[in-house]
């Protein structure tokens, strides 16, 4: 399968991914609790200098402005008929950066989670799912999106869903899981089991990964995770800029650009080959990860040590791959049949 | 199944059937565990001692081992549910008996933030320990916080964010509280994925909870000090 994400990356070997969009946002103006989608079309002169930083920043592809453009979420704010309109404008505003920079740049249509919990344990059923992915991600196709990018999911039935929901929409995709507990995601799924569940999809994407989380540490284990289960895919790295501190009236993370230019450099040694930021990174970190990706040679894959020593410490001791991770106590009673 | 696998509840003595009743939960069990408090009843159990001894007991072992990653979210979910099924049992019986209250918490996930799988686990929690929660689902302005507050009157205010773009809400929520001069009347917890307590403290809230386990410490803890600080004052 050839198009212009799989032709870039053979041409490449690694591709640089964009930041942040939230922290972005936040900084032009972006009040708490309004939906960064609607400013797609109430204020695209701030989208389209978003776009901007990551190109000018050295991106080989950004994201779109649409992580929230799903109908459970827009419903918040009354939007959950312009679903299709939003993720569309979102696209069509990256297409005219992207057309414009000068160098092959990537438009990827940002597809983030419902927010509901699936069939069983939740109430969203599969076929729900799999409707509004669809939906959002025709509207990024019709934008000129030249892939979708489902990021910050945590249940694999979700990501299941939204295979099938690119698949109808004829548009290729990659697709990140968020890790933020114990070193899994939120449903307990550790990153060897992404690797399974990824390469059993029928619509399987051209890259996975992990984004967001709790830290870079965190990431990079993450992503030493997926390299040891030995998928055949390639590998997507989208860490925070560090943890989030409020200063000042507004969100920071404390990871600083030289932190995130050695987090680059580890990711690409882990395995990961297309290699980006996510929550609080901002231009200059991206500078310094284009960089230092761009002066350096692959190295051999650090260890955890190695991680924890330059990047910072992780969230929990195990991520539940090694063995080690905690089991619980001897039952009490007899186990039901 | 073979016939020695089956468990009798009824057949159990009243210790071997609480230990079963952890068990269930732990399983997520609902049938059973209706079963179970049904049971406990008939024998006589007074309705806040099967709280406390079956259901609390049982939840302090989930929650223990969702803090500790061996237990994620669907797994809580279930064993929630499980115990909402013995609560709805109890729930009437409590309010007959006039049994003690632990503590009243008012929740919700602040303006702009859907995310409300952390909030919903913070509330069965905080439920499986005893506490009486009003939740206020998700979406929450300044304004529908203030009026559940004042019309409710909760020992503790529980706010959750997921995003970064939300996340300063709470920040506007607890500044409000203090320009109206009513912060110090309640326990302020915050959680969220990507907070953490440096964050927690910044924005003014007395605590950042991890997960919904460390809530239900950190309530208890509080609702603590908040009662020894009314004897002595």
């Amino acid at each position: 399968m050839s198009n212009a994400f799989t032709d870039l990356l053979a041409e490449k070997g690694t591709l640089l991914a964009d930041g942040a969009t939230g922290t972005n946002l936040f900084n032009m103006g972006l009040m708490s609790g309004d939906a960064p989608e609607l400013w797609n079309t109430d204020e695209p002169q701030k989208i389209t200098k978003l776009y901007r930083f990551a190109v000018d920043s050295g991106s080989d592809l950004f994201l779109t402005n649409s992580f929230g453009a799903n109908a459970a979420r827009l419903k918040l704010h009354d939007a959950q008929a312009r679903v299709h309109e939003l993720s569309r404008v979102s696209a069509e505003l990256a297409r005219e950066v992207a057309d414009t920079a000068g160098r092959k740049v990537l438009v990827a249509g940002s597809v983030g989670p419902t927010g509901e919990i699936m069939e069983p344990v939740g109430t969203l059923t599969h076929a729900l799912a799999v409707e509004m992915f669809h939906e959002t991600a025709d509207g990024l196709k019709a934008g000129g999106a030249d892939i979708g990018w489902l990021e910050t999911i945590s249940a694999p039935e979700e990501y299941r869903a939204a295979a099938e929901g690119f698949a109808l929409a004829g548009l290729d995709w990659c697709g990140t899981m968020s890790f933020d507990t114990a070193g899994r995601t939120m449903m307990g799924l550790t990153s060897e089991g992404m690797v399974d569940l990824v390469h059993g999809l029928d619509n399987t994407p051209l890259a996975y990964g992990a984004n967001c989380g709790t830290g870079a540490s965190d990431l990079l284990r993450t992503v030493l995770g997926f390299a040891s289960k030995g998928g055949t895919l390639p590998i997507i790295s989208k860490g925070n800029a560090g943890i989030p501190k409020y200063v000042e009236g507004h969100i920071h993370y404390d990871g600083t650009p030289e932190l995130m230019a050695r987090y680059a450099i580890m990711a690409r040694d882990a395995g990961a080959s297309i290699i980006g930021g996510c929550c609080g990174t901002l231009p200059e970190h991206l500078v310094a990860m284009r960089a230092a990706l761009d002066s350096t040679e692959k190295g051999p894959a650090p260890t955890l040590e190695q991680i924890a020593e330059e990047i910072g410490p992780f969230s929990s001791d195990s991520d539940g791959t090694d063995g080690n991770g905690p089991t619980r106590g001897p039952r009490r009673g007899r186990r039901r049949a | 199944m073979s016939e020695e696998d089956d468990i009798i509840l009824s057949e159990l003595d009243d210790e071997e059937l609480v230990q079963q009743m952890f068990d269930d939960l732990y399983d997520g069990l609902k049938e059973e565990i209706q079963e179970g408090v049904n049971i406990l009843l008939e024998r006589g159990w007074e309705p806040y001692d099967i709280l406390t001894k079956a259901l609390v007991g049982g939840m302090t072992i989930v929650g223990a081992d969702f803090r500790d990653g061996i237990l994620f979210v669907p797994e809580v979910l279930l064993a929630a549910n499980a115990m909402k099924g013995g609560m709805a049992i109890l729930k009437p019986l409590l309010v007959e008996t006039g049994a003690p209250r632990v503590g009243k918490m008012v929740i919700g996930t602040v303006k702009g933030d859907i995310h409300d799988i952390g909030k919903n686990l913070v509330g069965m929690m905080m439920e499986g320990a005893g506490f009486e929660v009003v939740d206020l689902g998700i979406n929450n302005s300044v304004e529908a916080y203030l009026e559940a507050m004042e019309a409710e009157g909760p020992d503790i205010l529980g706010m959750s964010a997921l995003l970064t773009t939300t996340m300063p809400y709470m920040k506007v929520v607890i500044d409000t509280l203090v320009e109206q001069g009513i912060r110090d009347d309640y326990i302020v917890l915050v959680g969220g994925a990507p907070l953490n307590e440096e964050f927690g403290k910044a924005i003014g809230a007395d605590a950042y909870c991890r997960d919904a386990a460390v809530a239900v410490e950190t309530a208890k803890e509080w609702m603590g000090r908040k009662h020894n600080s009314a004897a002595t004052a």
